[in-house]
């Protein structure tokens, strides 16, 4: 029995069991149900797990961002230098045991410095990341679910698809710079201002796939039996609708890291991003384009963090993405 | 079709009117100030005054409808007189740059044969690279061919542009001297030597853009080969006896460019985007280096305009992409 089919099985039974007789505990299954009673109990996350293992690119790409997610979350405590101390004498040195990276041209560690980059990058990412998903799963959902919304959602989405993103976000961050500052802090601000903006221009696609999946539940039989016995919609939605359009959501949802990640550095480089005693991978990477030709490996480091950074997230991607679809389940 | 085209041409209308509202709007709430720059001595009336003259006095809504006239009806009229000789625009007002004072279409126009030039060319040789990749990945999966290519183009469209782009810098440019890094757009093609001297100075920026754009084309083209070649028909021609070259070139090549023409078509506005931090990497004085000029110059007008062309690229490749569906799929039919 495929995954889809089996959770299709679970759904019913619950159904089954919630119109016949006392409701048993929500989430618990019938005694006599077939998958359960038999052998080992098998969820539908770690068949998920158990084929993502099987992905060499992403179980090795895996390892590689938790060791970046280390390296930037645990680094500082052990590498304890700040990555602001300017120690003006020190500058401009190369690898050496007292900075194993370098220092800039103000004689800031590097190590600290892309440490302290690494972790507003990844957390500029990730909340970017959860804006966008958030905001496309409820308008996919809507769109998807209730017919006299789907039309005029769908024109939004497409006049956001129309709307030239970059330059829009150029805009958005030179002209908000100042008055979110004010009232944020200069870094807060800005922070708030980048994570924002690239949220509020990237939810269309998942918008796009969630509304997909969820017309093609509707038509699912264990959605016309929740229906029949007058579930609420906000209901069936939270506990029939959303559980099972959650991997294309979480592929999506991975696939925006890497994204968010991106735009952030470029806005960074085009000297559009944070404040320039504010570290961050691009911003690392632009303070040292003017010196490249002296200095290369300035340039070249945070480079490689953004990429590696991103070209994990990517892998971990496309092994999830292959996890979840049933039709390769199994080869 | 037909119906179709026109009604989608239709529909295009308010969306792009929509869109030109939006960044005005979005414009019109910046605290930044076109005068920002103009010195303190300079009195408060005179400086009343110079609002006045960069059109600032009026009301939002009427500075809005004011340059749509222009953008719309202004501008055609006067490339028309142009082409022609006529005079129909004599005495209405072009769209005025703040920062230069001269027409924002003569500046476009100035800077859109160094972005074509760089951008196209990286589609095209992104493109031609892409599709044999495509080709030979779907044809033997999971080949070391594949894996390579696999694992190259994920690289590929995970650096970004202004990584790859400085790298290039660092080791041709300045290491091995093989290729300016700086673009030098004074350069005139007039005999062999400065045609040499431009092919050289475009190897890296094009360099970097095809690479990101071979990255995302061979992927579909993998993916869309693989899609056909466990279809029944290809085990027909086979069965037929066809040689594989013509199974393979002429029957699910044809089929599988199908998508791949329409992604290609949906990308060409983004390249764009993308060409906006290359050409800042390189120093092309293109469109992309004009609109980041303008946004920190607070010249409206200019930053209004190039945005908006943007814009109107994209909504049209969109719709190129969908009528070009409908013809080369014949399932395909939109009523």
């Amino acid at each position: 029995m495929t995954d889809r089919e089996r959770q299709r099985a679970l759904d019913v039974a619950e159904q089954v069991a919630e119109t016949a007789g006392p409701a048993p505990v929500t989430g618990e299954l019938p005694p006599d149900d077939p998958v359960t009673a038999g052998g080992e109990s098998r969820s539908q996350w770690r068949d998920v797990w158990r084929q993502f293992r099987n992905h060499t690119g992403a179980m090795v790409a895996l390892l590689l961002f938790v060791g970046v997610l280390l390296f930037v979350s645990v680094g500082p405590y052990l590498w304890t230098l700040d990555p602001t101390y300017v120690d003006i004498r020190a500058r401009n040195s190369g690898f050496s045991l007292a900075h194993p990276l370098g220092t800039d041209q103000l004689g800031r560690d590097m190590l600290a410095r892309l440490m302290a980059g690494g972790r507003v990058s990844i957390a500029v990412g990730l909340t970017a990341m959860i804006i966008a998903i958030t905001l496309g799963s409820f308008i996919g959902v809507m769109a998807g679910y209730f017919r006299r919304l789907d039309a005029p959602l769908m024109r939004m989405t497409e006049l956001f698809l129309a709307l030239p993103l970059l330059p829009l976000l150029l805009l958005m961050v030179t002209l908000f710079r100042e008055p979110l500052s004010q009232n944020f802090g200069p870094a807060m601000g800005i922070f708030i201002l980048i994570v924002s903006a690239i949220g509020a221009t990237s939810w269309m696609q998942a918008a796009r796939i969630v509304r997909g999946d969820v017309l093609g539940l509707k038509e699912r039989e264990f959605i016309l039996a929740a229906k029949s016995i007058g579930t609420p919609p906000r209901r069936m939605i939270l506990r029939h609708i959303l559980p099972n359009v959650m991997s294309p959501i979480m592929v999506a949802a991975t696939l925006g890291i890497a994204t968010a990640i991106i735009t952030e550095s470029a806005l960074s480089f085009l000297g559009l991003g944070f404040p320039p005693d504010f570290p961050t991978w691009g911003r690392l990477l632009f303070d040292a384009v003017d010196q490249m030709v002296l200095y290369p490996s300035r340039v070249i480091l945070p480079g490689i963090f953004i990429s590696l950074t991103v070209l994990c997230v990517n892998y971990i991607g496309d092994g999830l993405r292959d996890a979840m679809d049933p039709r390769i389940r199994g080869r | 079709m037909l119906n179709f085209t026109i009604r989608r041409l239709l529909l295009a209308i308010p969306t792009l009117l929509f869109i030109s509202l939006v960044i005005f709007l979005l414009l019109e709430a910046s605290p930044g100030d076109p005068l920002g720059d103009v010195p303190l001595t300079v009195p408060p009336e005179v400086k009343e005054k110079m609002r006045e003259a960069l059109g600032l006095g009026q009301a939002w809504y009427i500075r809005y409808v004011l340059w749509l006239k222009q953008f719309f009806w202004v501008e055609p009229l006067h490339w028309f007189d142009q082409i022609f000789g006529t005079d129909f625009s004599q005495g209405a007002q072009r769209i005025i740059s703040f920062q230069s004072r001269s027409p924002v279409f003569d500046v476009i126009a100035q800077r859109v044969p160094q972005t074509l030039t760089v951008v196209g060319m990286s589609y095209v040789v992104g493109v031609m690279i892409a599709i044999p990749i495509g080709i030979i990945s779907a044809y033997r999966q999971y080949s070391w061919f594949d894996q390579i290519g696999t694992f190259v183009s994920m690289i590929g469209f995970s650096m970004p542009t202004f990584f790859t782009g400085v790298v290039m810098i660092i080791v041709f440019g300045v290491k091995l001297q093989w290729f300016p890094s700086v673009y030098d757009t004074t350069l005139v093609v007039r005999d062999w030597d400065s045609f040499l001297a431009q092919a050289r100075q475009m190897v890296m920026p094009v360099t970097v853009l095809a690479l990101y754009n071979a990255a995302q084309v061979s992927r579909f083209m993998r993916a869309s080969m693989l899609d056909n070649l466990g279809q029944d028909y290809v085990r027909t021609a086979r069965a037929k006896g066809l040689s594989e070259r013509a199974v393979v070139l002429k029957h699910v090549l044809r089929n599988s460019l199908i998508p791949v023409i329409t992604v290609i078509a949906l990308g060409l506005p983004t390249v764009f985007g993308g060409a906006l931090i290359t050409e800042q990497v390189f120093k092309i004085n293109g469109i992309g280096q004009l609109l980041i000029t303008a946004i920190y110059a607070n010249d409206l007008p200019m930053v209004l305009t190039v945005t908006f062309l943007f814009a109107i690229l994209i909504v049209m490749f969109t719709l190129i992409a969908d009528i070009l569906y409908g013809i080369l799929d014949p399932r395909i039919r939109y009523d």
